[in-house]
């Protein structure tokens, strides 16, 4: 019986269910730092006044500034300071800090410092960041806000377009979205008095990326830094990027020497973290006869903040659309220009899905209004599009392996029964009030990002493998000491079942170590769908050799031929017999009787493997039926369908937990959740009031279907899926809207959709139907 | 004049939390919530908003679910508090809730867990044969930024149903 493939219960839950987890804030211990931030968007700043510490004091200690490089022409690199020096760029960037005995009193000593800061002009918006003589966001660096520009073109775009049989043209937005973990950020960190080593407790993904940038800053070897994620209340991306924040903790906490910690408070962390997604995708799609696109033309714009993140850069957004946007679909001739632009508003790291909600905004609208034009289905226009020959390369370069576009949108059409919809929706038409529509959604994600995928990025450090160290005690239960750094994902129970198969064992014997730089071998972390991929395939590879080590074991004690030992169910069994032997013994017998082991056999059971793969895609089809109120602009999701296709599942459990989290926090994206900024750049939704994540009143149940398409690019057959939810979920929502409203002509191509634009799209409708 | 610190205005306190006195000495302006966490040691009770939002801070103040981040020490004085640590049964027996959590996938990261853990308790205790749609509507005073609900839902209905049986 393989433990491969059963949804078993999560090991990490029950010391969270007891409330005895340990999140950063639960420490204690420790002086609280308060950071003083900037109170305008754009300014020069004057005296600092009060008992705060400020870049001064970081540049006395020598700490170094921030390099997140691109290795691109295009890209204009940029020294960035921990806290701001001489300039401010956002509301909320830091420019000083205080430390108080209680956060209480912290907060008490930051309303003492003054700051003097000579406001200028803002560029806000991609708009005004882009307007001809917008106020520069890094005016010593660079005469235009353009950060980034990258730019290609298949030969014969243009020629293609001339001739396609009709050629849609189409421009969507995405709003700014906050991913919102419900854990903020924070950090915490100790100094031992003698040595001087430090440990820092903080809440992210990606601990050894952490450790080594903060040495870097610091000027510290790495040995004497450790870093811990200890249990992590969400992240979606926002705790992958450097915190400057936690560089300052480990700072401060070596020159005070006392224990230090800052708790980012919920309106900081939506003021001043990391937002995403604000994003213009101007389209041209030129289709045959035939409904084939066969040209896409795209011009990408995105509005990536004030500073770039570390080590990503401000390039994920804009060059992940550059190279994924043709999607799903089989564009012969690709052309685009895609821009990262800055503006003085809080700086972007990658989000859950990153660019490809916006980019399946754009694709999924794009079809459903060719559709229309050619007068087809939108089910038709994708059966003619999707990809359905594999391996299929794409116009950037972009190996899909083998997938079932087409398999998971016909499975997700039965199911939702379109015809039965159709006249329901024909009776609401004819009724008035509130009409339902239906939106299709098919799309690719690509997963298990390795160093091959990101060295094409051509950034300052190239993140990719993971590793793995497996042992087995002497009482027979293993320890995987991973390099990822899970948060909530369930990976711990995934890669114990994984282990279990290959030793076995069963799961409750494996144990799971990770997040902590003084336990672990040197790794990535958990973010980009990558962990099951990644961490997934080392340990596979990493268990097989502790199986390989046991099987020599067990044929030496039971003399016979290695091949013929089997591992299952904690024995060791020679095949076609029942002699045998308990693993835990053979486990005894590798560290206590080494005298018994095969001439030239290491002691003890351990095993070590890294994996790096080009990268994989998983697919899926997403269908949501909502209900919109015409005359107050009201949506609600009244269904929502997943077929996805994420190669095999190790535990199918997590899968769908990881699919209706997306799902919910897309549907966020294509509805309530939007940061804004008024033209001075003051943000203006600070707190839960004003930006709203969705409750359980917004989202309804998901409806999930599984196809197993077993990869060829990945040692277990798994593709990873942590971010497909969020990715599909938009446009699918997005394409009902226009859709219960099609009768009216509305077009609607901007997300969120909020009750506001809904009504101006009603009001401003052609009154005749799309197409 | 004598410059008059926050500390020194703190009263004594005594909170009733889980069966126990704890005898603590706080600020007139410190939360419930910060009080628990830092004077009586319970960190399972957690901070997501402190705008009274999210509803992670949950716990039960004489059977009701309140926000403990909206509410300060001084005014639970008196009142039976109930919080995350005190579901378990003494012999360390998860509560009904807890299990059906675990065995639904109700929870992912489990930053917002005890505070759905501690509404639904207060739920199930004072309506326990509340309807699908009024449990909906409860269950949405608090925020999960994880499941997408819908596992959450399904455990509280699991328990309610049980009980009902």
């Amino acid at each position: 019986m393989s433990w491969v493939g059963r949804s078993i219960r999560r090991v990490e839950d029950p010391t969270l269910l007891r409330g005895v987890g340990m999140f950063v804030g639960d420490i204690g211990g420790a002086a609280a730092v308060r950071f003083v931030r900037s109170p305008v968007a754009s300014g020069l700043i004057g005296a600092v006044r009060g008992p705060a510490y400020t870049i001064e004091d970081l540049d006395a200690d020598g700490v170094g500034n921030i390099e997140a490089v691109l290795h691109r022409p295009d890209y204009v690199r940029l020294a960035q300071p921990l806290l701001a020096r001489e300039r401010v760029r956002y509301v909320g960037e830091p420019v000083a800090v205080v430390v108080g005995d209680t956060a209480a009193e912290a907060e008490d000593l930051a309303e003492q410092v003054e700051l003097d800061i000579e406001p200028g002009p803002a560029a806000v918006g991609i708009d005004g960041a882009l307007a001809p003589g917008a106020p520069l966001v890094h005016p010593d660096e660079s005469d235009s806000n353009v950060m980034v520009a990258g730019e290609m073109a298949t030969p014969g775009l243009a020629e293609a377009l001339d001739r396609a049989h009709a050629v849609v043209d189409l421009e969507t937005v995405s709003g700014r979205q906050a991913a919102l973990p419900l854990e903020a950020r924070g950090s915490h960190a100790v100094t031992e008095r003698f040595g001087g080593r430090t440990t820092l407790h903080a809440s992210i993904q990606a601990p050894h990326m952490v450790r080594t940038v903060i040495c870097d800053l610091l000027g510290m070897p790495e040995a004497d830094l450790r870093v811990v994620a200890p249990d992590v209340g969400g992240a979606f991306g926002q705790k992958l990027p450097l915190a400057r924040e936690d560089a300052i903790v480990v700072w401060l906490s070596r020159r005070l020497g006392r224990p230090v910690a800052w708790i980012e408070d919920r309106s900081e962390n939506l003021m001043a973290s990391w937002h995403s997604r604000e994003q213009r995708y101007r389209l041209r799609g030129g289709f045959d006869a035939g409904a084939h696109l066969e040209a896409l033309q795209a011009d990408v714009v995105a509005n990536v903040g004030a500073w770039p993140c570390y080590p990503i850069t401000w390039g994920v957004e804009p060059l992940m659309a550059l190279a994924e946007l043709p999607g799903p679909y089989t564009p012969e001739h690709y052309g685009v220009r895609s821009r990262g632009v800055a503006s003085h508003t809080c700086p972007m790291s990658p989000y859950r899905g990153v660019s490809r909600p916006a980019i399946t905004l754009a694709l999924e609208r794009l079809m459903d209004i060719a559709a229309a034009r050619l007068g087809i289905d939108p089910v038709e226009i994708r059966r003619r599009n999707l990809q359905s020959e594999f391996p299929h390369t794409s116009p950037t370069g972009l190996r899909h392996d083998e997938g079932t576009y087409r398999e998971a949108m016909e499975m997700a059409v039965r199911h939702v029964d379109l015809g039965a919809f159709r006249s329901r929706q024909q009776t609401a038409r004819a009724a008035g009030g509130s009409q339902p529509g239906i939106g299709i959604c098919t799309f690719s994600e690509r997963t298990g990002y390795g160093t091959p995928a990101f060295a094409a990025r051509a950034m300052g450090v190239t993140p990719g493998y993971e590793n793995v160290e497996l042992s087995m005690d002497p009482s027979g239960y293993v320890t995987a000491r991973i390099g990822a750094s899970p948060h909530g994902q369930g990976l711990e129970t995934a890669l114990s079942q994984i282990v279990a198969d290959e030793v076995g064992t069963d799961p409750g014997r494996v144990r799971v170590v990770a997040s902590d730089t003084d336990r672990t071998p040197y790794g990535w972390g958990s973010f980009a769908s990558r962990a099951m991929v990644l961490a997934g395939g080392a340990t596979y590879l990493a268990a097989q050799q502790l199986a390989t080590q046991l099987g020599s074991v067990a044929a030496e004690v039971l003399e016979a031929a290695a091949d013929d030992i089997f591992l299952a169910d904690g024995r060791a069994t020679v095949a076609g017999t029942s002699v045998g032997v308990e693993i835990a013994e053979l486990a005894r017998i590798a560290h206590h009787h080494t005298q018994r082991l095969p001439d030239g056999a290491a002691p003890g059971l351990s095993a070590q493997a890294g994996y790096d793969p080009a990268g994989t895609f998983s697919n899926a089809c997403h269908v949501a039926e909502v209900e919109v109120d015409p005359d107050t602009g009201g949506v609600s999701v009244r269904r929502f369908v997943v077929v996805e296709d994420a190669g095999r599942l190790i535990n199918p459990m997590i899968a769908d937990g990881q699919i209706r989290g997306g799902v919910a926090q897309g549907i966020a994206n294509a509805l309530l959740e939007e940061v804004v900024y008024d033209e001075d750049g003051n943000i203006l939704t600070t707190s839960l009031m004003d930006y709203l994540p969705p409750t359980v009143a917004e989202i309804p149940d998901i409806e999930i279907m599984h196809l197993e398409t077993l990869s060829d690019a990945t040692v277990t057959g798994a593709k990873g899926l942590g971010e497909g939810g969020t990715i599909g979920a938009p446009a699918a929502v997005l394409n009902a809207v226009n859709d219960a409203l099609a009768h009216l002509g509305v077009e609607l191509n901007e997300m969120p959709a909020t009750p506001e634009r809904v009504r101006e799209a009603v009001r401003t409708a052609t009154g005749t139907p799309a197409g | 004049m004598t410059e008059i610190s926050p500390a020194d205005v703190a009263v004594p306190v005594v909170l009733r939390v889980n069966g126990t006195d704890h005898r603590v000495s706080a600020e007139p302006r410190r939360t419930l919530a910060d009080t628990l966490r830092e004077e009586c040691g319970l960190t399972g009770t957690h901070l997501g908003c402190e705008h009274g939002v999210c509803g992670a801070c949950t716990v039960l103040l004489d059977g009701e679910p309140v926000r403990s981040c909206l509410l300060f020490a001084v005014q639970a004085q008196g009142a039976e508090i109930r919080t995350v640590e005190g579901l378990a049964g003494d012999d360390g027996t998860l509560h009904p809730l807890q299990e059906a959590f675990w065995r639904h996938h109700g929870l992912q990261c489990g930053f917002c867990t005890p505070g759905f853990l501690m509404l639904s308790t207060g739920v199930l205790e004072t309506r326990p044969d509340i309807g699908d749609d009024e449990l909906r509507e409860a269950l949405s005073s608090n925020l999960c930024r994880c499941t997408g609900y819908q596992t959450i839902v399904e455990a509280v209905r699991s328990v309610r149903d049980a009980a009902g049986a």
